[in-house]
């Protein structure tokens, strides 16, 4: 259940790409991350956290957008992701203060 | 401090995690629960503000969205079943540097509390009110609330709610508030645009947001969360501007969303000073 | 004179003293609703705390009411409320909170003859166990009574020092045979005002502990906006303010909140003894009774009979040990109120076996007249 179409124009625009951290204790396996990521990086893990809930991972490595809405859907601070900064940059993780679409 | 996992994991903070007070993590509300999201999304429009955060002050009544001001590392009051609203009122007239925000449930904010919200409605107090909308009481295990749909079930209405729901954006404007808008909590972007414009606006705003309640109100209406969210996607339209009156919710039709109101007019404490305290000619 | 405080003598009603002493007090929020026979204070302070800097504003209701006051108190300014009886009756559970956040604050109440709307325009004292018991769960409260306009002043202005030394709300129980009586009122020079306000804390702000005790047993009170961060929360809560729902906590906590009133009574309990030395007989009284209980010793003391009279002034917290001391000396006590024997049964239960009590009280709407109390004297003892 996606929650966004793909644009006609997406194979011209350049991409960002991110990575996502997991916060796996504050998981409560709503599955909402999972399901609403717009390229289907995640699914549940057979892992337990402290609360017997199952916390998402990663299945599509180097496929994160870094679109943040698993970030900013999770009710739990339990995930976000973070910028890889290609190329032209270096690459280094860098925070980004918790702007989410910007 | 949490640990994280994940590619290349370094030892990263939520981006969030300096508003909230991650001593009391992971907070009450249930799997699935809407509260959190919504929660999430009026942090990062404080923060967007880029006002002085001294001068946050978030209060809450009772009930599941009440528990929001324990969570939020700013000064937070968590008041009586209700009084959110006058209890926000009195601080903002103390103190009008303040920028105070009213997070709280539909049953505090409309059953117990509308006779509040009314009238700081009215008066024009200057203030964010922020409705998590989950269409009953989930605190209390899923009573009927002044929110919940004709014939739906709950607790207290076991065979379905024989009453209508309160259209709470008609009840915003036909009381006089500033800024009206709704959202779902699947619209998180668009609600974080929305409060972040709420915050820096002067005078009564009200955002009012739909949030799934698995647990209580989805159980007894077998919607599960994620029938919830298809209906948050599917079932709702855009359509900003619209007439007041249109606005009850009745998911077989399609649910509108957006921003009605914005309008700018004397704020109480404006006014207050205006006609006690004249400026000397 | 300042704005505040407007020194001179005057001839005004209880209510209008009460809300110049609130002022006095350095009040700077009301929020009010029209109630008989409270409203007048509400009208003076709408007219005179622009003046002061501060704000009126009339809520919706006496809950709307109470809870801005709260709210204000948070905001760091002095904030009050005044009602009657069925108001009182709305405030109660915000009260409650008030305790329990350890929120100074004052509210007033200018009691009428109750139950439900009862006798709006007319006096009576039967709100005095509600004042002690009216919100639910265990509490201690500082309830204050004056007995004339000139008094109201003067005990309006000690509600505030205590509300503001010991982080409580305070309440003043007065009627409205003394709220809407005229009479001579001195409001004092400013110097001679003395006034209390909450003591701010100092020193770090991330580790802050918003409800640890200093040493009278009262935290420092930061107010919003100041950087502390604060959570506060009617839940039973720690030091710092969370919620913690243990047996422990809860315990902790009430010891803390009873703890700072019980454990400063000498500096709370305020009496005063009127030809009480010699007395065979104590009358108890206070508020407007107690002035027609000073008539009824004096007509007692002419016909051989020796009264005498101890006035409470603080009510609440009870004054145990003074009349526990008093039983041991005299032969009975009367005690003299408008209702029918609400402080009666607390002077009883201190009396023991000691001494006879008996009640000369009245259902309401009137004074109780010196002569009912003598024919009293002369039949119980």
């Amino acid at each position: 259940m996606a929650f966004w179409r793909i644009p006609f124009d997406a194979d011209e625009i350049d991409v960002s790409q991110g990575t996502v951290h997991f916060i796996e204790e504050r998981c409560k396996g709503c599955g909402y991350c999972i399901a609403f990521c717009p390229r289907e990086v995640l699914k549940v893990s057979d892992k337990f956290n402290p609360k017997g809930y199952h916390p998402p991972m990663i299945i599509k490595e180097g496929e994160c957008v870094n679109c943040h809405y698993c970030e900013i859907i999770c009710p739990e601070f339990a995930i976000f992701s973070v910028e890889i900064e290609t190329d032209t940059k270096e690459s280094k993780e860098k925070h980004d203060g918790g702007d989410t679409d910007r | 401090m949490a640990s994280v996992s994940g590619k290349n994991s370094q030892k990263l903070d939520h981006p969030l995690d300096d508003l909230i007070r991650t001593d009391r993590i992971p907070h009450i509300w249930c799997s699935a629960c809407g509260i959190g999201t919504v929660f999430a999304s009026c942090l990062t429009a404080i923060k967007g503000s880029e006002l002085d955060l001294n001068n946050f002050v978030m209060v809450s009544g009772i009930g599941c969205s009440g528990r929001a001001a324990g969570y939020v590392k700013l000064d937070s009051f968590h008041t009586t079943h209700g009084r959110a609203i006058p209890y926000a009122t009195g601080i903002k007239l103390a103190n009008k540097d303040l920028n105070v925000i009213v997070f709280s449930g539909d049953g505090d904010l409309f059953a117990i509390g509308g006779n509040h919200f009314i009238h700081a409605a009215r008066r024009n107090i200057d203030m964010t009110v922020i409705c998590v909308n989950n269409l009953n009481y989930g605190m209390t295990g899923g009573q009927v609330a002044a929110t919940t749909p004709y014939m739906a079930k709950s607790t207290t209405t076991p065979s379905g709610n024989p009453e209508d729901p309160f259209n709470l954006p008609l009840m915003a404007y036909a009381s006089g508030a500033s800024y009206i808008a709704r959202w779902t909590m699947l619209h998180t972007r668009e609600l974080t645009e929305t409060i972040l414009e709420a915050l820096l606006k002067k005078g009564f705003s009200f955002i009012e947001v739909l949030s799934p309640c698995p647990v209580n109100y989805g159980r007894r209406n077998k919607e599960k969360s994620f029938d919830t969210m298809k209906l948050y996607q599917e079932n709702t339209i855009i359509k900003n501007n619209a007439d007041p009156s249109e606005l009850d919710i009745d998911f077989s039709r399609k649910v509108i969303l957006g921003k009605f109101l914005d309008v700018d007019k004397p704020t109480f404490s404006e006014r207050y000073e205006q006609i006690y305290r004249p400026e000397p000619q | 004179m300042t704005a505040a405080i407007r020194t001179g003598e005057y001839f005004i009603t209880g209510d209008v003293a009460c809300a110049e002493g609130a002022l006095a007090a350095g009040c700077q929020f009301f929020g009010g609703y029209p109630i008989t026979p409270a409203t007048e204070i509400a009208e003076h302070i709408a007219e005179r705390i622009p003046d002061v800097g501060g704000t009126y504003i009339q809520m919706e209701d006496e809950i709307a009411a109470i809870a801005s006051v709260l709210g204000a108190s948070w905001a760091g300014v002095k904030s009050m409320t005044a009602t009657s009886g069925p108001g009182f009756s709305l405030m109660m559970e915000n009260i409650g909170l008030g305790i329990c956040t350890e929120t100074p604050c004052v509210i007033v109440n200018v009691q009428r003859g109750g139950p439900s709307t009862g006798l709006p325009t007319q006096g009576a004292q039967s709100d005095m166990m509600q004042a002690r018991w009216g919100s639910h769960g265990d509490y201690e409260i500082i309830v204050l009574a004056p007995s004339s306009p000139q008094e109201i002043f003067y005990q309006t202005i000690t509600a505030f020092n205590m509300s503001e030394k010991y982080r409580v709300p305070v309440i003043i129980m007065t009627d409205e045979i003394v709220g809407h009586m005229s009479e001579k009122v001195i409001i004092p020079e400013a110097k001679k005002i003395k006034t209390v306000s909450r003591v701010i804390p100092k020193g770090r702000k991330d580790h802050f502990k918003l409800f640890k005790p200093g040493p009278n047993g009262v935290a420092p009170m930061p107010a919003a906006g100041q950087g502390y961060n604060v959570h506060v929360t009617g839940l039973t809560h720690d030091e710092k303010g969370y919620p913690v729902m243990s047996v422990e906590a809860q315990a902790e906590m009430m010891t803390r909140l009873t703890g700072k009133i019980k454990k400063n009574l000498d500096d709370i309990i305020i009496t005063e003894s009127y030809r009480l030395d010699d007395a065979d007989i104590a009358l108890i009284s206070y508020g407007v009774s107690s002035r027609t209980s000073m008539t009824a010793v004096d007509e007692a003391r002419r016909m051989g009979i020796k009264a005498g009279l101890l006035r409470l002034i603080t009510i609440w917290p009870f004054p145990d040990d003074i009349i526990r001391k008093l039983a041991k000396k005299v032969k009975g006590f009367v005690t003299v109120e408008i209702n029918l024997g609400q402080i009666h049964r607390e002077v009883e239960r201190c009396a023991g076996d000691k001494a006879r009590a008996v009640l000369v009280g009245h259902p309401g709407g009137t004074i109780i007249p010196p002569d009912s109390v003598i024919e009293k004297l002369k039949e119980a003892f």
